[in-house]
């Protein structure tokens, strides 16, 4: 599976375009990370566990995406795009979207 | 009596390793990207160049949680009654945004890659300290690494 964020795949031509597919999830942070943080958040620098929970949850979310894109037999996903929201206080959803194509 | 202790306690604190952290991280992201700056290219353009015969593609990401100090914190709430630049933000997301571009090409030099085409570039503010201030920013950078054959 390729995954891409622009239109194209230079070199490879798009024989059939799927449509859009999407993946997402919704984390909530840990409370011991919580505690972490608001102690962080008197000496200033990163935040290492909220790094690596969004890193996961961006992995997550693409490989929903990418799943969605194998089911309906895409081999390739295009000009992918990520975007966060938070829904309530203290979780945020990351998603991800994206066309799937069958190159040749 | 003893509020104003902790008050005073905390803003040396964060003072401190604030101002310490800060110094440490910029001389990190300055070597780093002096290393990295011939090694990968990036571009804002969406594609590459015609000229490159089937490259291999590969979506790169780099992401990084930065979070103010207690000082910073203060020094931006009193700023906001008068207006202005808020100097203590500015380099906290400058700091942030750098980093998140130094991971992304860090992810794209490990994979062989010596352009990163189409970079997109998303902050949010994840977590809110006290009074709505901003406790923390995520930055993500991401864009699409050509490995040419």
């Amino acid at each position: 599976m390729l995954i891409t964020n622009i239109e194209i795949v230079p070199g490879r031509r798009v024989v059939e375009h799927l449509g859009l597919v999407q993946g997402n999830t919704v984390r909530a942070k840990h409370v011991g990370r919580d505690i972490m943080a608001s102690l962080k958040n008197v000496f200033g620098g990163e935040l290492v566990g909220y790094t690596e929970l969004l890193t996961e949850a961006r992995e997550e979310a693409v490989q929903r995406m990418v799943k969605q894109a194998e089911l309906i037999g895409a081999n390739a996903v295009l000009n992918v795009r990520f975007s966060t929201s938070s829904v309530t206080q203290g979780a945020a959803e990351l998603f991800s979207y994206g066309t799937a194509v069958i190159l040749e | 009596m003893f509020d104003l202790a902790i008050f005073i306690v905390l803003l040396v604190l964060g003072y401190g390793f604030g101002t310490y952290a800060e110094k440490r991280h910029y001389k990190s992201i300055f070597e780093r990207e002096a290393f990295l700056r011939k090694k990968v290219l990036t571009f804002a353009e969406r594609f590459p160049p015609p000229a490159q015969i089937a490259p291999e593609v590969l979506l790169v990401a780099g992401n990084v949680v930065i979070s103010i100090d207690y000082f910073k914190q203060v020094v931006a709430g009193l700023r906001s009654l008068v207006g202005g630049r808020i100097t203590s933000f500015e380099s906290l997301l400058d700091r942030a945004r750098r980093e998140a571009i130094l991971r992304m090409k860090e992810d794209a030099y490990a994979a062989g890659a010596q352009s990163i085409f189409n970079v997109k570039i998303e902050t949010s503010s994840i977590s809110r300290g006290k009074r709505d201030q901003i406790g923390s920013v995520e930055v993500l950078a991401y864009g699409t690494a050509v490995i040419s054959r």
